[in-house]
């Protein structure tokens, strides 16, 4: 087995095992595990202060005792974080981040205080008028808030220098993230759609120090292979979260590989750096000001759909996926603006639905069919 | 300011009718005269546009009026034609349709030359606004209240908010062409405050009163004023009629209500506009009518003229804004003051964070109270969720319910 694939093997273990890697941190360092729910929280306050950032983005479980608080109609991803909670899943943190950015995102903080009392609650809520002064200001004091409790938590104080460092490694993290990226689409033979899944999707689960590593191996091995060229279709990426084997797998199937994405769980979170400034938390806050072409990130010019439609173009990309999360209301507004840029762009497009409590993906697979032929 | 009502001879509802009218013509005429006409959530500080004469529409108004006229399906179609999912907001939905369509065949609204988003009552409402301003390609005044997860609005809350109200100030000097005028600020604020407690005052009134002097759902009508016309001198005189006219019912022992008032109940949520008249009908038929709600809350915005902290927290303190254990409260005061047997939720398709909340909401209003409840499924305006059958079955049981109660309570005795 070369090196590529043992390191594969190992972050698979990994995104399928979240908890054994928590408990693992746990035990080696005495510390604990902060939750993060969907899509933006200050991970580097929790990593300053000595603990471990874990993405919270659901998963594939039959929805029971989540019924108890939200009716058929709720985002996928939220049910299904409901339910993981309720059934312990989530047991080893000490406590979660959710922040409110959407109305659905709101209600779960307020209905996990009276559902999960045993994990702490750390409530934030991000300025929409985030290019304004006042809103850098306020979104400053929301994480004050954010440190002080976690302050509280670990039982010491996140310096000044902490969180500078923290911030220093995030945003190396997010130049190798990209890199991978690229060079994941430059190799497109030798990393398939899953596994470029399991490289972004197992940094959720891991001090970023020690992802860096791994990252920083597989670059490595993949700048020593020539560029490859790819017979099939080559796509990008968007919505929520894409990360479901089986849809992957059928991607495969129809011979298309994933080589760009604009999805929230993956590209969103690392191309905006943290910005210089003059201390940590406003850097942190003027960063939630840059971010753009993202549905939760007040923008009334509405830039998105150009951004794919530009990536699109400057890769030379065959065609887009749009992964629909089911009932998630900021992503289906965008929809129809993205798809008539699109439109106008000569960029052929497909919609599927994503269901994380899914157990039959047959419609997807005839509409990725359909798709294959289209472009 | 001259007025065409001749108020004395005009009963409330009917001055509340002519108000509503009233502010869509002048908004087409301000259309006509090329002045800049806006549209605006209905929960927004209006106070901010008021001030530079300029006119205000509102899509959740015209929405909630063309879902009763049936119209909205259709509306809601068009927009589904172009990509929106029928899993939006219907009223959203309906305001594409009519973008897309280019009116409304029963209540229409020029187009707007600039928007006023205020996410006090929701988040979708941004995403909404967003598209309407990237369509039209026309300036967004945004004013962000951030969710109050704390028991009160923060000081960073309120000194973010403010730092927005002198931002929207600019924008809308530039789009009304004046500068902002201080004292007529003071002005509208005097006469909106004013408005708000009217409001509320005559909403309060079915409190302690046998029968309520009112039908319950006659407060969705009178709503559509305090929506639309907050500002404006002819509203303080509609509701004070009205206040007089309900106060004259409570005297006589009289009500709009038809039938005997055998049950009183709070409705939790927006109607089901497309069936309002069926819901009507049906309460009136079992005996139950509407005395308590959080609604007359909602526009019971009070500050002091001239503090804009205040007026700050007044719009971020909207009973969507706040936190589940102040959600409960509003409820379980509007049960309390309402003197309601039950109450009756409605699980509105459209709205994710009046829903999302409810389950848990109706469990801790419930513990805190013991008062009954049921709930049905429906939405505001798609017609498509609502089921005439499961309605009725849902309200027997309550009514059953109360009933076994009312007799419990007469053996106690």
């Amino acid at each position: 087995m070369n090196k590529l694939s043992q390191i594969l093997e190992l972050l698979e273990d990994v995104v399928k095992n979240p908890n054994k890697k928590v408990v693992e941190f746990k035990e080696k360092t005495g510390s604990k595990a902060i939750g993060c729910l969907p899509v933006y929280t200050p991970a580097e306050i929790i990593h300053a202060g000595g603990m471990l950032p874990v993405g919270i983005w659901g998963g594939n479980v039959e929805i029971s005792k989540a019924k108890q608080y939200y009716p058929a109609f709720c985002c996928s991803i939220m049910q299904s974080c409901m339910e993981l909670a309720l059934n312990g899943a989530y047991d080893e943190l000490a406590a979660v981040i959710i922040p409110g950015m959407c109305d659905t995102l709101n209600c779960m903080g307020q209905n996990w205080k009276g559902a999960i009392e045993h994990i702490e609650y750390i409530p934030l809520v991000h300025p929409q008028n985030r290019k304004l002064e006042a809103g850098v200001e306020y979104l400053v004091s929301e994480y004050a808030n954010v440190k002080k409790q976690l302050e509280k938590i670990s039982g010491k104080e996140i310096t000044e220098a902490d969180l500078e460092k923290s911030i220093d490694l995030y945003n190396e993290h997010r130049d190798e993230m990209e890199r991978f990226i690229n060079l994941a689409a430059s190799h497109a033979n030798t990393v398939n759609n899953y596994q470029r899944s399991l490289v972004l999707k197992s940094s959720y689960f891991m001090l970023k120090e020690e992802h860096l590593q791994y990252l920083k191996e597989i670059n490595e091995i993949l700048e020593g292979l020539p560029e490859e060229k790819y017979s099939g279709k080559t796509v990008l990426a968007s919505g929520i979260i894409l990360d479901s084997k089986d849809i992957l797998d059928i991607l495969e199937e129809n011979n298309m590989r994933i080589v760009a994405d604009d999805l929230a769980h993956e590209s969103r979170q690392i191309r905006t750096r943290v910005p210089e400034g003059k201390d940590a938390l406003t850097r942190l806050a003027k960063q939630w000001s840059n971010i753009e072409g993202c549905s939760l990130a007040y923008d009334p010019k509405k830039q998105r759909g150009k951004m794919i439609a530009d990536k699109v173009k400057e890769d030379n990309i065959d065609g887009v996926i749009f992964a629909m999360m089911k009932f998630c209301d900021p992503e289906e507004y965008d929809y129809p603006i993205i798809k008539s840029d699109l439109d106008d762009s000569d960029i052929t497009s497909i919609l599927i639905e994503i269901d994380q409590e899914n157990r039959s993906n047959e419609q997807i697979r005839t509409r990725i069919q359909t798709f294959a032929e289209m472009i | 300011m001259s007025t065409d009502l001749s108020k004395e001879t005009q009963t409330a509802g009917q001055l509340i009718n002519s108000i509503l009218a009233k502010s869509y013509k002048e908004a087409w005429e301000a259309k006509e005269a090329g002045r800049p006409v806006g549209w605006a959530t209905s929960v927004f500080p209006q106070e901010l546009v008021e001030v530079f004469d300029l006119c205000l529409l509102y899509p959740e108004n015209q929405a909630a009026g063309v879902a009763a006229k049936k119209e909205s399906l259709g509306l809601c179609e068009e927009a589904e034609a172009v990509g929106y999912s029928i899993d939006l907001c219907a009223y959203a939905r309906t305001n594409f349709g009519v973008l897309e369509k280019g009116g409304s065949e029963n209540l229409n609204m020029p187009k707007p030359d600039f928007l006023c988003c205020c996410n006090n009552i929701c988040n979708q409402v941004i995403k909404w606004y967003e598209n309407i301003a990237k369509e039209l390609d026309i300036p967004l005044i945004m004013i962000d209240t951030t969710f109050n997860n704390e028991d009160e609005v923060t000081e960073e809350r309120i000194k973010y908010i403010r730092a927005q109200f002198d931002d929207a100030i600019k924008q809308l000097e530039v789009i009304s062409g004046k500068k902002f005028d201080e004292k007529k600020f003071e002005e509208v604020m005097k006469i909106s405050s004013e408005n708000g407690k009217l409001w509320k005052y005559s909403m309060s009134l079915p409190s302690n009163s046998y029968p309520s002097p009112m039908n319950g759902f006659d407060l969705f009508t009178y709503m559509a004023v305090i929506v639309c016309y907050r500002g404006k001198k002819e509203t303080t005189d509609a509701f004070k009629k009205l206040i007089e006219e309900l106060e004259t019912n409570i005297e006589n022992k009289e009500t709009s209500f038809r039938g005997e008032e055998k049950y009183r109940i709070m409705m939790e949520g927006i109607p089901c506009w497309p069936y309002i008249g069926y819901k009507m009908r049906t309460l009136s038929e079992y005996g139950v009518n509407m005395t308590g709600s959080v609604y007359p809350h909602a526009w019971a915005l009070e500050y002091e003229v001239n503090d804009l902290d205040g007026m700050a927290r007044a719009y971020s303190s909207m009973f969507n804004n706040v936190n589940i254990e102040t959600m409960s409260k509003y409820r379980i005061n509007s049960l309390i003051e309402g003197n309601c047997d039950g109450a009756f939720y409605h699980m509105n398709r459209s709205c994710k964070l009046m829903s999302f909340i409810q389950y848990e909401m109706q469990r801790r209003v419930y513990e805190e109270t013991g008062i009954p409840y049921a709930g049905f499924d429906g939405d505001q305006a798609d017609p498509r969720v609502f089921g005439k059958a499961q309605f009725e079955t849902r309200l027997q049981g309550l009514v059953e319910v109360m009933e076994e109660r009312k007799e419990g309570s007469i053996q106690d005795e």
